[in-house]
C-alpha cells in the first residue's frame, strides 16, 4: 500500500485554517428564520398550560409551537436500540403534558431574528405544577414514567462460570465500592439545525450538527410522515461530536417540523447554557465489586453489581450499562464473572454514551481491583497485570461474556497485550520512576507513578456503505454513510480509496454525513468510521479499478495483463503510447452497451458488514504529583502504548490518543455534572464546568503496536475513544501512589479539589 | 434586524481585515454577530457566548478579544481582523496556520480562528516563547479535540519559523 500508513497531511486543514468550513451556524438561507427553545425549569412538573399570547404578538415573531400544535408529530421517538429487558421511553419532539429534566424542551419561538425570538421567549407563561423529583438511584424515588413506578428501565446479568463457587473457594476475597459521576462531550460546536421545506419537491432538507445524519432522515421520515427520499440529512463540517450528537435529539425533528409548517428556511443553533442542560450525559453508576483472588495477585473471581443512572429517557436503550457489565474484565483472565446491573430512571438529562461509552466506567472498576490486588499481595501494580492478561497466544480470547449487542461474546479478536503494557512499561522507564517517586515520598514529595490497560471494542456494525464514482471529467468522488466531526475522514478515506484505485488522496474528492450520497448508512461512534466506513471504502474503490481495468483493456484491444496504470492512465506495457484515462474510461461507461460487458458507470456503491466487533488494546503509565496544601495534580509525564491494528494515517491517531487522554483528564480531574436536590443543574457554564486547558493537558509519548486485525480486509481496529479508557483509571493509580500509604483511596471519579483533599495522608 | 427595546440604529465604520466596512445596526448586536450575520465573516465562531471558550477571538485594534463580549458599536473607528484576513491576499497560507497544518494541530477545526487569532498576536509580542509559556498564552483557548500538544508544537514551529525569517527582530 502506498498511502495507508502515509501521515498525510489533512485535505479539509486549508478550509478549517482559513475560516472557510461551513458549520451549520455559518448556512443563512433567504428568508430564514430563527428559533429559540422555552426549556422547562423544573425537574419534574405537570405542564397545565402554555399561554402564548403576549410571545405571538411580539415584533418579528412568526410562530409559536407547543406539543399541542405539533399535529401527527406529537408522539414518541422509535427506540434505538431495542433489548428484551428494556423498559424504554425516548423523546417526543416537545414535552407533552409532563416535564422530566430541567431543560427539557416545551415550546418553540420563531421569528425574524434570533434577539426578537430570545425577546418573546421572556413573554411565554407556562403554568407548571411542581412535583417532587427522583434524583437518587434508590428504590421508592418519585416515578419518571407512569407505567414504571420503580424506575426500573433494565435489570441484566451476565455471568461467566459458577462465581458464587468461586469466591467461596478463593484463598483471598476483598469487596470494594466505586463511585463514578456524570460528564459530557461538550464539543466546541454545540449542536444545531437548519432545515428548509422545498415544495416544488415536496422535499425537506435538513443541516444537522450530528454524527448520524442517516438516523435522523429516518426519524424525520416517520414522524413528518414523509418517504426516505424525500428527506436529505447533510451533516456539514462538524465542530466536534464525542457522543454529544449521537442520539436523534428532539430538535432534530422539530426543527424539520417548523421549516415544513412555516415553508420557511429556519435555524436553532443550540446556547452553551442549553447544551449544559439538555445535551446527553454520561457515566454516573456505583459499583459494589467482590473479588476473589490468590497470593500471587492472579484473580480467580469477580462479581460486580452496579446501578446505573440513564436519567428521564432511553434514547440509547441499555447500551452504556451493558458496555460497561460486558467489557467489565477488560484485557484479564478472570475464570469466574458475574457482572450484573440495574439502570434507574431519574428526573435528570438523559444518559447515553459519549467518548467511551461505558467502557471508561469498566475500565475505572477493574483496575481499581487490579490496584487493590496488588496492595493486598505487597506485589508490584505492573506484575499482578502481567500476571492477569491475556496472553498473545490465547487470542483469539474468548472473555465469556455476552457482548452489548447480544450477537455472541466479547471475544478478542487480536493483540498483544503483555507487549503493550511492557513497552509503556519501557517508555516511562516504569521502575526509574518508581523508585524516584518512592524517593521523592520518603522526602516529603507527593510524587506517583500509575499504570492501567485496557481493551476497547471498536468497529461496531451492523454496516456502513460507500459509493465510488468517476464521473466523465475524471474527476473521482468517494461517499462514505459516516460522518466526520474532526476525526479527518475527508483525509483517511481518500488515502484508502487512492490505494484501491491506484490514484493519489488528492485525487479523491470524499464525502461524508450526507444521505444523498449512499442511500444506507450507520454513522460515526464506538470507533467505527474508519473500521467499518474504511472497509467499505476499500470494497467499492476497488470494484471500481477492476471495472476500469475490465474497460480499459476492452479500450486498447488487449489482455487486462497487458495493461499499466499511472495513476489516472492506463496504458498497453508494450506500446505505452497507446492509453486510455479515467475520464475516457467513465464516458464509455457511461455509455456502457451489453456488448462493453459492464453495468453502466464507472461507479460501485458497496457495504461492508462485519463479523464481530474488533478490539483495540492499550496501556497507559502517568507521573503525577499533588500539591501538599492544596492536593492539586500536576501530571508531569504521560506514555501510551496503543495498538489499533493497522494505521492508516498514524498522525491522525496521535491526534485522537493525545485529545483522548485530554478528555480522560477532564473526566477524572475537572468536569463534574453537579445537581442539586431538586434536580437544579449547578455546572451551566465554563466557569464552573471546567474542561482541560493548554496547562492541564501534558506531553505525552506514543508508542504504537500494529497487531492486525482478522476481522476486516484492511486489519483496521478502531481508536478515537481509546485514549479516554484509562486515563481516570491511570490517574487514580498515580494519585494512590502519590498519597502513600498513609493516605487515602481512590473510590470515586471525578477527583474535584475537595476529594483530592480528603486523600492527602495526615500532616506529619 | 427587529425593532426591540432600545431599537435606535447606530452606524458603525471598521476596518475589517484591511477594507472598511460600514453597517447600521441595533445598540445591542455583538460584534460576533455583526461579523458572522451581517458581514458573512462566518470563520469566527461561537463556542460558548459567554466568554469563556476563546473561540470567537478576534483582534480589536491588534488585541485578541472575544467578540462575543463586545458590541457591534465599541469597534466604530476600530481596526478588525479575523481569521479570514489571515493569510493576505494571497492564496497561500500564514506561516502560523502552514504550522498548525504541518502539525496536525486542527481536528474538528472549530476553535481553531480563536486560537489562531490569539497566538498570532501572541507571537507578535514574544517571538522566542517556551513551551510553558505557549501554554499560559493558550489557557484561555479551550479545544476538546486536540489535546494541545500539536497546537503547543505549531506555535513552537511558527515563534521559529518567524525569528528565521526576520533575525533582526
Amino acid at each position: 500500500m502506498k498511502f495507508v500508513g502515509d501521515r498525510h497531511l489533512r485535505k479539509e486543514d486549508p478550509r478549517l485554517l482559513t475560516g472557510r468550513g461551513r458549520y451549520v451556524g455559518d448556512l443563512a438561507l433567504p428568508g430564514m428564520l430563527h428559533v429559540v427553545l422555552l426549556r422547562s425549569p423544573h425537574a419534574h412538573a405537570r405542564i397545565r398550560r402554555v399561554d402564548a399570547d403576549r410571545a405571538r404578538a411580539h415584533p418579528g415573531v412568526v410562530d409559536v409551537v407547543t406539543f399541542a400544535e405539533l399535529g401527527g408529530a406529537a408522539r414518541s421517538f422509535p427506540m434505538v436500540p431495542p433489548h428484551p429487558e428494556l423498559r424504554g421511553h425516548n423523546f417526543a419532539p416537545l414535552a407533552g403534558d409532563r416535564v422530566r429534566f430541567v431543560g427539557e424542551a416545551v415550546a418553540a419561538v420563531v421569528a425574524d431574528s434570533r434577539y426578537a425570538a430570545e425577546d418573546a421567549r421572556d413573554l411565554l407563561e407556562v403554568d407548571y405544577e411542581v412535583l417532587p423529583s427522583a434524583q437518587t438511584l434508590t428504590p421508592g424515588a418519585p416515578a419518571v414514567h407512569d407505567d414504571i413506578p420503580d424506575n426500573l428501565a433494565g435489570r441484566v446479568t451476565l455471568t461467566r462460570g459458577d462465581t458464587a463457587a468461586a469466591l467461596r473457594a478463593a484463598p483471598r476475597v476483598i469487596s470494594v465500592r466505586l463511585r463514578i459521576g456524570r460528564g459530557g462531550g461538550q464539543p466546541m460546536e454545540t449542536r444545531g439545525l437548519v432545515a428548509d421545506w422545498n415544495p416544488a419537491l415536496d422535499q425537506l432538507t435538513v443541516w444537522a450538527s450530528s454524527q448520524v445524519p442517516h438516523q435522523i432522515r429516518q426519524f424525520v421520515a416517520d414522524l413528518l410522515d414523509l418517504a426516505p427520499h424525500q428527506v436529505r440529512v447533510i451533516a456539514p463540517d462538524v465542530g466536534g461530536g464525542f457522543g454529544a450528537k449521537l442520539i436523534v435529539y428532539p430538535e432534530d425533528v422539530l426543527i424539520p417540523f417548523l421549516a415544513r409548517r412555516l415553508a420557511r428556511p429556519v435555524r436553532w443553533i443550540e446556547d452553551r447554557l442549553e447544551h449544559m442542560l439538555a445535551a446527553t450525559q454520561e457515566r454516573e453508576q456505583e459499583h459494589d465489586v467482590t473479588v476473589g483472588f490468590d497470593d500471587a495477585g492472579r484473580l480467580l473471581a469477580l462479581r460486580d453489581r452496579f446501578v446505573h443512572d440513564t436519567g428521564a429517557y432511553t434514547p440509547r436503550g441499555l447500551v452504556v450499562p451493558l458496555l460497561t457489565a460486558s467489557m467489565l474484565t477488560g484485557p484479564y483472565r478472570i475464570p469466574a464473572v458475574e457482572s450484573s446491573f440495574e439502570s434507574r430512571y431519574t428526573h435528570r438529562v438523559p444518559v447515553t454514551p459519549y467518548r467511551g461509552a461505558g467502557q471508561p466506567q469498566a475500565v475505572f472498576v477493574i483496575e481499581r481491583v487490579l490496584d487493590l490486588v496488588a496492595r493486598e499481595t505487597g506485589r508490584d501494580r505492573a506484575q499482578v497485570r502481567l500476571a492477569n492478561l491475556v496472553r498473545a497466544e490465547d487470542m483469539p480470547w474468548d472473555t465469556g461474556l455476552p457482548n452489548y449487542r447480544g450477537s455472541g461474546h466479547v471475544v478478542l479478536d487480536s493483540g498483544d497485550l503483555p507487549s503493550v503494557l511492557r513497552r509503556a512499561l519501557e517508555s516511562a522507564r516504569y521502575d526509574a520512576r518508581a523508585a524516584e517517586a518512592a524517593a521523592a515520598r520518603a522526602a516529603g514529595r507527593l510524587l506517583g507513578v500509575g499504570v492501567a490497560c485496557y481493551v476497547e471494542l471498536t468497529g461496531v456494525g451492523p454496516f456502513e456503505s460507500a459509493r465510488v464514482r468517476v464521473d466523465a471529467a475524471g474527476r473521482i468522488s468517494a461517499w462514505s454513510g459516516v460522518s466526520t466531526q474532526g476525526q479527518g475522514l475527508e483525509t483517511t478515506l481518500a488515502q484508502v480509496a487512492a490505494d484501491e484505485l491506484g490514484v493519489t488522496p488528492a485525487d479523491v474528492t470524499v464525502v461524508t454525513g450526507d444521505t444523498a450520497g449512499v442511500e444506507h448508512g450507520t454513522g460515526s461512534f464506538a470507533s467505527r468510521a474508519a473500521v467499518v466506513g474504511g472497509n467499505a471504502m476499500a470494497l467499492a474503490a476497488r470494484d471500481v479499478r477492476v471495472k476500469a481495468r475490465a474497460l480499459a483493456a476492452r479500450a486498447l484491444g488487449i489482455d487486462e495483463s497487458d495493461l499499466e496504470q499511472a495513476g489516472p492512465t492506463f496504458a498497453d506495457r508494450r506500446r505505452p503510447e497507446r492509453r486510455v484515462t479515467l475520464a475516457e474510461l467513465a464516458r464509455l461507461a457511461g455509455a456502457a452497451t451489453a456488448a462493453l460487458g459492464v453495468e453502466p458507470g464507472l461507479e460501485s456503491t458497496r457495504v461492508f458488514q462485519p463479523a464481530d466487533m474488533t478490539y483495540s488494546s492499550g496501556a497507559h503509565v502517568a507521573l503525577v504529583e499533588l500539591d501538599p496544601l492544596s492536593a492539586a495534580v500536576r501530571i508531569l509525564g504521560y506514555w501510551i502504548s496503543h495498538d489499533s491494528g493497522r494505521l492508516i494515517n498514524p498522525l491522525i491517531v496521535e491526534g485522537q490518543l493525545q485529545g483522548a487522554v485530554a478528555l480522560g483528564i477532564g473526566s477524572a480531574l475537572l468536569e463534574e455534572v453537579a445537581y442539586d436536590e431538586a434536580g437544579q443543574l449547578l455546572a451551566g457554564s465554563y466557569m464552573d464546568y471546567l474542561l482541560p486547558t493548554a496547562t492541564d493537558v501534558p506531553t505525552m509519548a506514543i508508542d504504537h503496536l500494529e497487531t492486525l486485525s482478522p476481522l476486516n480486509p484492511l486489519g483496521l481496529k478502531g481508536v478515537g475513544e481509546s485514549g479516554t479508557l484509562p486515563v481516570p483509571a491511570v490517574l487514580a493509580s498515580a494519585i494512590e501512589d502519590a498519597v502513600g500509604l498513609r493516605g487515602g483511596h481512590v473510590t470515586r471519579m471525578p477527583l474535584g479539589p475537595s476529594r483530592l483533599l480528603d486523600l492527602l495522608p495526615p500532616h506529619p | 434586524m427587529t425593532a426591540g427595546p432600545g431599537s435606535a440604529r447606530h452606524d458603525v465604520t471598521a476596518i475589517v481585515n484591511g477594507a472598511e466596512r460600514r453597517a447600521r445596526v441595533i445598540p445591542r448586536l455583538l460584534l460576533a454577530d455583526l461579523l458572522r450575520e451581517e458581514w458573512g465573516l462566518t470563520g469566527t465562531h461561537l463556542g460558548c457566548e459567554h466568554g469563556a471558550c476563546g473561540a470567537c477571538t478576534v483582534l480589536v485594534d491588534g488585541e485578541p478579544t472575544r467578540s462575543c463580549l463586545v458590541f457591534a458599536v465599541q469597534v466604530d473607528g476600530c481596526r478588525v481582523d479575523t481569521v479570514e484576513g489571515l493569510a493576505g491576499a494571497g492564496p497561500g497560507l500564514h506561516p502560523l496556520q502552514e504550522a498548525f497544518r504541518s502539525r496536525h494541530a486542527l481536528q474538528c477545526g472549530f476553535c481553531t480562528p480563536g486560537i489562531l487569532m490569539t497566538l498570532v498576536a501572541y507571537l507578535r509580542l514574544h517571538p522566542s516563547p517556551s513551551e510553558t509559556e505557549i501554554r499560559e498564552a493558550l489557557s484561555g483557548n479551550l479545544c476538546r479535540c486536540t489535546g494541545y500538544q500539536h497546537i503547543v508544537q505549531a506555535a513552537l514551529d511558527a515563534a521559529a519559523a518567524g525569528r528565521a525569517a526576520a533575525p533582526s527582530a
